[in-house]
Formats: structure tokens, sequence, C-alpha cells
């Protein structure tokens, strides 16, 4: 029984790693005002882009390094359309979605051709075994990007409500007119929380190309950034909360794989589809309470 | 001192006029690069992508049986759009249609086809609508923002549909994840000897022909129109915005189940998880291309399922990855939302 | 030595005008008044000085030398400071975290240390009252525009705009807001505060520059002129003292019948309180009272838009169903909105927002008559001298037409009841007289007038009876004839009326200070 806890907890923590990742990018660029829905695609190009510089270079971070540069330049390209040029965000993300898997899935094929087995790193990022042998190994033996994911989430609590920075990002998604008026360059802020917000996704995709799977496949993001963007709003945009709803999401679907993996006759299905439901329900919950920055959504541009 | 601003009045009407070809010139133009990439010629490429469809009868008739679904899914989300509720969920409601087909179709095999047809197309339409409906009700009650709603509610649809044909519908014979096939009475008849073209087509139309007619002659079209320019407004000169947009809203859903019956009865004969490839997401770009206009909706669909056609014979002859198709619909998509700020906006020289 | 200088600033919106060729002077220790009729480009022009705008041509000094701002940033960095209309607070934040917002100084922000830092800047320039820590959407409108000020004040801020900074006070606000003005002239600052109420720039300032359709008409100081001599200046022409026509032929029978309103928001807080009041055919009932009383909410009910917790109202006897707007529309209720833009859709057509009010009678079986909509436009465009065809986008036309159009809907159908909210606000002399002249054709009519206005002149020429609210209340009911401005004022200030002897009471109605202000 612990044995069982132990290895669903561990991989609990391993599947919420990159909707974790994506979530926290996510919650930084809607906390500026901006819905940011390129983020399915955009997590799909990173993690290719980061399995292609991996494996031509050899380097594993020379790969982290162009994935999470994909993420800047797709963040930047969100920012063009919808901050300077001030389009509609919801069709713009879809569209960076549209662009950027299409972008993978062509450079894929024309790169690695027709392959039925999809091509894999000679050497991917390990897991760090920690206090392995004991019933805690399961659990704490996780990849570095786990950790790093984990400690992000103070780090940026932290950044959103006591530095500068945050408070600056605060102001531009709640009234961006306000922050004008203070002297706050607004499309500098979201541009900033695009490229940020941008690194930390590719991020989340790199994790699954360079460490989770070590490999590329057609389906290797698979909704993951849909689901990032449900825990955001789970989440209330609050990075502590943003990680339950990850962990929440990852332990459903590393017991259904579990479960499955014993035999237990259940509808799997229903376990993933949950998140998804809760995550309506909740915005059902609070209702026109909810929490949303105010700007978000809403361009800004000044008259003159 | 030279420079160039941005004005908030219209460009030229010459210019506006030209935004659509300035988006395809604009995108032909980024795609051309990538074309050079694969190791092809962007003239031979285009040819095979624009020219060569249209000039073999198998390939005209194919482009008819591409744009089925997306007209369908087309129109669905133009007609949310139109009122202001950007419905992204038709892909999943396409599917709730399908999955009405699938098991509807299977109830039907004691029934004529003029029985079992009709029978089909309502549960199809009344699952979209169901499906469509919580977003909906969130929204207008609630004002819980749909666009997230209907997004998630994709994915729990296609949870639902995997858990359909991995459990109780899986071909007991085959033990394929599909559903038993439809009976023979309720598969949509071919329109014309030797295609592919089927009676979904015709619905197609029909749908599209009703949203224009609802658009530009019902009162119920320029109260929808004025909830989605100006709900405020609207509600203030007495249309009823939330009754409107719901009723909106959920035909909408109905029309896209529509096109995943469509695509069961006319195409497939049975459900499949890869009954769409995204059908639902490109017509988000349909309705957006088409400026939610019937005409506009029509003139998109037909480009897109061009593209769709051409992208396979410029695969096979070229060998340019299919994947360009995406890549064109997705620039074309961007470029054109850009252009048509000249509707609103026009660049101006300033003034010393 | 000028401390600012503003030289030759021209600025177009496409077609429009906003400011042609203006320059404007304001030296050190001067509360300097931009007065002009709404629409006569004061706001536009400061808001190139605060750098929001960027001006087509013309200059910019401070201390003599020219500067040029392409955003606030810059502006702020040369000492100016600027409080708009609507304040740009963000309301999740607390007063310190606006105050600093921009200007924190350091990447790590301090909590205690940020609102200890607010706290002595209040302190040193007199303001009390600033909690540094509350939430800013806490706040009143009084605590929120000191917040505002004091935000400039941080910056170090040299030259403040106050634009129409009464607008939302109560006149004991007001009063004490000026005295906080005049103690900032003392501490060497120059004001430059934009309205188009001429006591007010009598009352407090030095100089005055008025504006005109986007032009400067006329420089004076203020101890150089007097009231009539800026009223010319600012709507062109000598205006005639304010007349009425005392035909108060109202009948006794009611048109509009409003009892006991009562209207909660969201956080509790009472907007309407028992409001009851009546209209006579053939009457106008003028409402008064400081924006931000009630007076929204009053309309905003009688217009069908929101259903109040309690209450009811009768159309000639009949109760309507309340918040909708429909119901409101059968009745024959013409209503003018408060603000326009929310009366007409802009991207339709104006025959079609003129239609849309009456779908019966332009469809059947929901099928529209396209061919008659149009007529019904024509008709009402050439009846109401709308510059417009009736296939234009209500979005292309001037405010004064869209008001026009609005007008139009509202008296089309020969209404029972005319709900007019700031009909004449941002409308120039001639349009705001046409507005007027339509108001009395209706009550002549026979129609049951009200009328919510700012504008006391306005109530006072035209009203047969005038109430006041307060506070969600209505607190005085005073009869037009005899009002004056005066006593009118004291009732918005929350004065309340003596029945008896119809005098008014200086006290305020209830002991708190309403806007937290320092007394």
């Amino acid at each position: 029984m612990i044995e069982f806890i132990a290895t669903v907890l561990g991989a609990t923590l391993r599947i919420s790693t990159p909707i974790l990742l994506s979530g926290l990018g996510e919650t930084l660029i809607e906390r500026a005002g901006i819905l940011n829905l390129g983020i399915e695609g955009t997590m799909l190009l990173a993690a290719f882009n980061g399995f292609v510089v991996a494996q031509t270079t050899g380097s594993l971070f020379a790969g982290l390094a162009a994935a999470m540069l994909t993420g800047v330049v797709l963040g930047l390209l969100m920012g063009f359309l919808t901050v300077t040029l001030g389009l509609n965000q919801h069709v713009s993300g879809l569209g960076i979605t549209l662009l950027a898997s299409g972008l993978a899935l062509f450079s894929f094929r024309l790169l690695y051709g027709g392959a039925s087995t999809p091509p894999s790193l000679p050497e991917s990022f390990r897991v760090i075994p920690i206090l392995s042998g004991t019933p805690l190994g399961p659990v704490l033996s996780q990849y570095g990007l786990t950790y790093l994911a984990l400690l992000l989430v103070p780090v940026l609590s932290l950044a959103i409500t006591r530095t500068t920075f945050g408070l600056r990002l605060r102001a531009v998604g709640e009234n961006p007119e306000a922050a004008d008026m203070a002297g706050i360059n607004v499309y500098r802020m979201r541009y900033l929380a695009l490229i940020i917000g941008g690194a930390l996704i590719g991020l989340g995709g790199a994790f699954l190309s360079l460490a989770q799977l070590g490999a590329f496949t057609h389906g290797i993001i698979s909704g993951r950034g849909w689901v990032a963007i449900a825990i955001v709003i789970f989440g209330n945009w609050q990075p502590v909360k943003v990680l339950a709803g990850a962990l929440l999401f990852g332990g459903l679907q590393a017991l259904q794989l579990r479960l499955q993996a014993e035999g237990v006759p259940l509808p799997y299905e229903a376990l993933l589809a949950l998140p998804y439901i809760l995550t309506i329900i909740a915005l059902a919950i609070a209702g026109r309470n909810a929490s949303y920055p105010a700007a978000l959504l809403k361009p800004y541009r000044r008259e003159g | 001192m030279l420079g160039f601003r941005l004005e908030r009045s219209p460009a030229p009407l010459w210019v506006r006029s030209l935004i659509p070809l300035i988006a395809v010139a604009i995108t032909f133009l980024i795609v051309s690069v990538l074309i050079l990439i694969a190791g092809a010629h962007p003239g031979e490429a285009f040819y095979e992508l624009l020219i060569n469809p249209l000039t073999r009868p198998t390939a005209r008739a194919e482009i008819l049986v591409k744009a089925t679904p997306l007209l369908l899914t087309g129109v669905a989300v133009a007609f949310a759009f139109a009122g202001g509720y950007y419905n992204i969920g038709a892909e999943g409601q396409l599917y709730a249609g399908a999955v009405a087909a699938a098991w509807a179709g299977t109830q039907l095999h004691e029934q004529p086809a003029l029985v079992a047809i009709p029978v089909m197309l309502v549960c199809g339409f009344a699952a979209g609508m169901l499906w469509a409906l919580p977003p909906a009700i969130l929204r207008i009650r609630l004002g819980v923002d749909e666009v997230v709603t209907t997004l998630l509610l994709n994915s729990v649809m296609l949870f639902f549909v995997s858990a359909l044909l991995n459990g109780p519908w899986r071909d007991p014979i085959s033990n394929w994840p599909q559903s038993p096939t439809i009976a023979a009475s309720a598969q949509f008849p071919q329109l014309f000897a030797r295609t592919r073209i089927h009676l979904g087509f015709l619905v197609a139309v029909l749908a599209l022909l009703a949203f224009w007619w609802i658009f530009t002659r019902t009162r119920f079209g320029l109260e929808l129109r004025a909830a989605g320019l100006g709900r405020e407004a609207a509600r203030f000169m007495g249309v009823r915005v939330g009754r409107v947009v719901l009723i909106a809203a959920l035909i909408s859903g109905g029309i896209a189940g529509l096109a995943g019956v469509s695509e069961v009865a006319g195409t497939h004969y049975h459900l499949i998880d890869a009954l769409s490839p995204g059908y639902g997401y490109t017509a988000i770009i349909i309705a957006t291309l088409g400026a939610t206009t019937a005409p506009g909706v029509l003139m998109a669909t037909l480009f897109l399922a061009l593209v769709d056609i051409g992208i396979l014979s410029a695969s096979r002859q070229l060998n340019i990855p299919v994947y360009l198709g995406d890549i064109i619909q997705a620039c074309l998509l961007l470029v054109a939302l850009a252009t048509l700020l000249l509707n609103r906006y026009s660049l101006r020289r300033s003034q010393p | 030595m000028p401390v600012l200088e503003m030289q030759g600033i021209t600025k177009r919106f496409g077609p429009l005008l906003a400011n042609d060729q203006i320059d404007l002077t304001v030296e050190p220790n001067e509360i300097h008044a931009l007065l002009g009729e709404n629409g006569a480009g004061k706001t536009t022009l400061m808001k190139i000085l605060y750098g929001l705008y960027q001006p087509d041509a013309g200059s910019i000094l401070i201390d003599n030398r020219p500067v040029r701002f392409r955003s606030p940033a810059s502006a702020i960095a040369h000492g100016i400071g600027y409080v708009s209309q609507h304040f740009s607070l963000v309301p999740t934040l607390t007063v310190a975290e606006n105050i600093v917002l921009g200007y924190e100084g350091r990447s790590l922000l301090q909590r205690r240390e940020m609102e200890q830092i607010v706290h002595e800047t209040a302190q040193r320039f007199g303001f009390n009252n600033i909690p540094p820590d509350a939430l800013v959407r806490d706040l009143s409108v009084g605590q929120q525009q000191r917040v505002e000020i004091l935000k400039a004040l941080y910056r170090d801020c040299r030259v403040l705009i106050l634009d129409e900074p009464t607008a939302v006070l109560t006149p004991q606000d007001a009063a004490n807001l000026f005295e906080t003005l005049l103690d900032l002239r003392a501490r060497h600052l120059s004001v430059i505060m934009i309205t188009h109420k001429l006591e007010e720039v009598m009352a407090i300032s030095q100089q005055v520059t008025v504006l005109r359709h986007g032009r400067v008409v006329g420089r004076r100081r203020t101890s150089e002129t007097n009231p009539t001599d800026l009223a010319n200046l600012m709507v062109g022409r000598s205006t005639a003292a304010v007349t009425r026509k005392a035909n108060h032929q109202a009948s006794t029978a009611s048109a509009l019948n409003v009892r006991d309103l009562w209207l909660q928001d969201r956080r509790g807080v009472a907007l309407l309180r028992g409001v009851s009041l009546t209209v006579n055919q053939g009457e106008i009932v003028g409402v008064a009272g400081v924006a931000g009383n009630g007076q929204s909410e009053l309309v905003g009910v009688l217009s069908g838009m929101i259903a109040p917790d309690r209450g009811t109202v009768e159309v000639r006897g009949n109760a309507l169903k309340l918040g909708d707007p429909r119901a409101f529309n059968r009745a024959r209720v013409g209503r003018i909105p408060e603000d326009r833009l929310k009366g007409v859709v802009s991207d339709l057509t104006v025959a079609q927002n003129l239609a849309l009010e009456q779908m019966e009678d332009f469809s059947r079986a929901g099928h529209v008559d396209y061919k008659r909509i149009e007529q019904h436009a024509e008709r009402l465009i050439r009846e109401f001298q709308i510059k417009a065809r009736p296939g234009d986008r209500a979005r292309t036309l001037s405010g004064g037409n869209i008001q026009k159009i609005i007008l139009a809907r509202a008296l089309a159908r020969d209404p029972v009841v005319v709900i007019a909210a700031q009909p004449t606000r941002g409308l120039d002399i001639g349009a705001t007289e046409y507005v007027h002249q339509k108001l009395l054709e209706q009550k002549e009519r026979g129609a049951g007038v009200l009328l919510v206005s700012e504008d006391l002149d306005e109530l006072l020429m035209l009203s047969d009876r005038i109430v006041v609210m307060f506070k969600g209340e209505i607190t005085g009911r005073l009869d037009a004839t005899t009002a004056t401005p005066e006593t009118i004022g004291l009732l918005m200030a929350g004065g309340q009326q003596d029945r008896q002897a119809n005098a008014i009471s200086a006290q305020p109605l209830s002991g708190r200070d309403h806007a937290g202000l320092p007394t």
C-alpha cells in the first residue's frame, strides 16, 4: 500500500510538472490582462525545438534554451498581435496555437520523414535520486525541472505580491488606464509578462521532450496547454493555488494510470475529465465574483 | 520630421476593398519561405495547392466533401460570434452530434431513409444544443466567460467519446475503438454519381442559406446583431439580450452537431475518435475571415477546403508535408485579422 | 518667468479639430482656470500636456526649455501631475500601492516602509484621513480624489492639473478642495483647473483662459473680469439672463407615479432609499443633486434598466414591470439615457437604431420590413434635423447628432412620460437649445417630463417643480418659480428642508463627513 501511494505521489509530481510550468507562465500573462490561448501550440513547438537542438548539439541545456526562446518568440508574436495591434485575444491565441503546431509538425516531417518509431534522444534528463531505497524514494526522486517548477511557485508568488514588477503587473492587468496615467508603460509590461510567461510555457513543453519522454511525438502535448488554462482559473490566478490545481490534475492522471496498470475496471476517462469539470464548476460557483484580472481580454490603446 | 502614425479613421475605400487580396498575398509570401525550406519551388507548390485541384473533377468534388463539415461548423461559429458569444466549443458540439448520430443510426435499422435520416439530424442537432447549453447558461445567468468553458468542454467531450469507444461501443469483432456501423437506411445518399459528395453538403448549404436569411431579413437577426455589437444599448432599446444570445448559442451548438451527424452518416458510417481533425477550430478561422456574414463564410470555407485538398496533391507531387495546410490557414487568419484593422485605422504620414 | 508655456498646440481627431493653435501660459504660484463648455477642447489640451496625446503641431516649454512628452512618464518627470475626471486608480490595490505605483524606488516592496512614506507625505501636505493600507475601492469619492492629488504630490509635481474636480463633490467637499488648492499654491505649486463653472473660476483662480470650439477666445486676470464677461466668452455671444415661461398649466392627472424605490448595490450600500415622486401630465419635474447621489440609479430604474429591490412605478395608473426596458417602451416612456453611447449601437445604422425600440411596428411574423425602417428614419431625420443618412453607421456621427437620434426615438411615438437624463451634456449651445425646445414641446403636448441634470440653470429654466436628491433620498421638493440656486445648493449638500417655512437649514443630514475630508 505504501509503495502504491509513493509511486502515485511520485508520478503525480512528474505529471504535474509541465502543466505547472506552463500554468505559472500563463498566470503571469493573464495577470497582465492577456488570455494566451497560444499556450497549447507554444508548448508543442517548444518541445520540438528543444528536442531538435538537444539532438543536434548534444546539449540538453541548449535544448532547454531553445525551448524557452521558442516560448519567448511566440510570446512576442502574441504581444504584437494583441498588445501592439490590439486584436481579439481569443482568435489571435488560437491562431498562434494552430501556427505553432503546424510549424512543429511540418518541421518534424521534414527532418524525420515518416519514421514510424519516434526519434528519441540518446540521453535525456535523468531523475535525481533522493533517498532512493526508502519509501520516500519514489516520491522525492524527480527531475531537476520538477524541483525548479516547485521552487518557482513561492518565487512567483512573492514576485507578484512583493515586488515592484508584481505591483506594476497587477496594475496593468486590473486597470491599464490608471497604470498608464501613473507613468507605467503598459505595452512594455504586457510584453514583459509575455516574454517571461512564454519562456515558462516553453520550459513546460521541453520537460516532456527532454526529460519525461526523451523523445518527440505528435501527441506529446495532447491538451496539456488547455489544462494549464484550466488550472490558472481554478487557481484563481495565484501561483500557490495554481500548484494545487496542477497537483490535482497530476494526481488524478497518476491514479488513473496506476489503476489501469493494475487492471482495475474503471472508466478512466471520467477521472481524466474531472479536472476540467471541476474548473467549470469552480467558475460557476465564483460566477461574477470570480477574481479575473479586470482588464483580461481588453486591448489597451490611447486614443491620441 | 517624417513619420507615420495610426489614425482612427478608415483607410481609403480602394485599400479596404483589397483587404482579402492583401491578406492572401502576405500569407503566400510567408509561406513561400517554408516551401523553399521544404525544397520545393513556390510557384509549383502554389499551382498544386490552388490550381491543380480545380482542374480535376474528382478533386473538385473532394473540395465540396471537405467543405461540408467546415461550412456547417463555420456557420455555427459565425452565428454565435455575431451575437458576441465566443463559442470556441464547436469541436465538442460536433462530437456530441456525432455521438447522437452513431447511436440513433444503429437504432434505425427497421426505418426507411425518409424517417431515419431526419431522426438522426434532429438527434444530432439536439445533442449539439445540449452540449452548448451549460456554457451558455453560465454566461447569461452568472456572467462566466464562455471562451474558457466551451474550450474545456471540448476536452471533456473527447474523453467521453474515448470512453464510449473503449467501453460499450468498442467494435466487438475487430476490437477497434470504433462504434458499430449505422443502418444502411441512415447513411446519407450520394448527391452525384461517382463522387463522395453526400446529403450533408445539401444540409450545409441549407444551413448557410438559413443563416443568411435570419441575419438579413428577420427581427431575430437584427436583434442578435444589436446584442453582439452593443449589449447595453441593445437592452436599452428593448432587445431581450440574454434570450437572444442564448438562442444563438444553442443554434450554434445545434448546427455544429449537424456537422457531426454529417461526418458520421455521410463519410465514416461509424464514430471514431479521429472523426474531426479540428473542424471546430478551423471554423473559428472561417467565421473570423468571413466577418460573420454568410457570403464571407462561404468564401472562406471554399478557400480553406481548397487548401486542404490542394496540400494533399502538393504533398504527393512535391513532397511538402501536409501540415503546411495548417500553417497557411493560421497565417491567413493572423494576417487577415491584422489587415482588417485597415477598416478602422489608416496609416497617415504625420505632419512635420 | 512662466513655469509652463504651451504654444500653438493643434490636435486633430479625424475630421474634428479638437485644439486649434492654442497658447497657454502658467505662472508660478498661480491657480489657472481653463474654462469652456463641454467639448471645447480643455481635456484634450491637458492630455497633450500630460503626454497622453501627441499634438499634431505646437510646442511645450517648461522653465523656458522646450520639452516633448511621449508618455505620462516624461510629463511626470518634468513635474506635471494630472487628476483626471474619472480617477485613475487601481481599485484592487491599496492607497499606498496606488500612490507609489510606477515610482516605487526599489524593486522589492516593503509594505510597512511604503505605507510610512505615504503617511508622511500625506502629513506634510495636511491630508488627514487617508489610511495608506486601505483598498482604494473601499474609499469614498472625496477620499479617492485626495489619493489622486497625493499621488501627484508624491511624484514632486510642480504643475497640478485637475479635470472638473468638483463634478463629483458636494459643495462642502468642494470648499475643502479649494482650501487644499490654496494651500498648495502657498507651497509654490501651480494649478491648472479645468471647469465650466463660472463661480469656481471667480472663487479661486488668478488667471483664466477661455476655450471655445478648440480655440482660445479670451484670457483674463480673474480680478479684472466678471461672470457675465466670462459667460459671453464661453458661449460666444451675450447670454440672456435665464428666463422661463411661467406657464405652469400642469393638470393634476399624474403621468408618472414613483413610489418608495429602494436599491442596494452588491456590497449592501444603499443607493436609493425610499424615493417617491409624481410627475403630472404637462409638467416638467427637475431632479437636482451632486453626481453620485442616486440620480443615475433612479434613471436606471425609470428606464427599465435596473430592477429595484422594492417599490413601484406607475404610468397613468398602470404599474410597470420593473427591470424590463420593454415594459417601459410599451407604456410609451420615452427615455434619454445618461450616457448616450449606451443608447445606440454604434456599429448599426441610424435607421436600425431608430427602429429597434419598436420592432413590433416594423416586422411581421419575425420578418423585418427594411423599407419601412428606412422611410421611418428619413422622416425622423427631417423632423429632428439630424445630419446623417439612414444607412450611416451611428459611430460616424457627432455627439450632438447621436443625441438627436436618441431624442427622435424617445419622442417619435408621442410619449406619455419622458425620462431625460443629462440630455444636453456635452452639446453646443445650438443643440442644447434644440433639446430644450423639444422637451418644452412635449410638456405642452401633455407629456410628463422628468429632467435629471447637473446643470442648475437648465433645471431652473425648464422645470415646473424641482426635487433634490442626496444620498439616495429626495431631501427637498421646491417650486421652480421660487427656488434659487442657493436654496437648491444647500439641499444638494445635505441641508434639510423645513416643510412649514420652506426654509432650509444648513445642517448636514448625517453627522458623518460625507467624503471623509478633514473639517
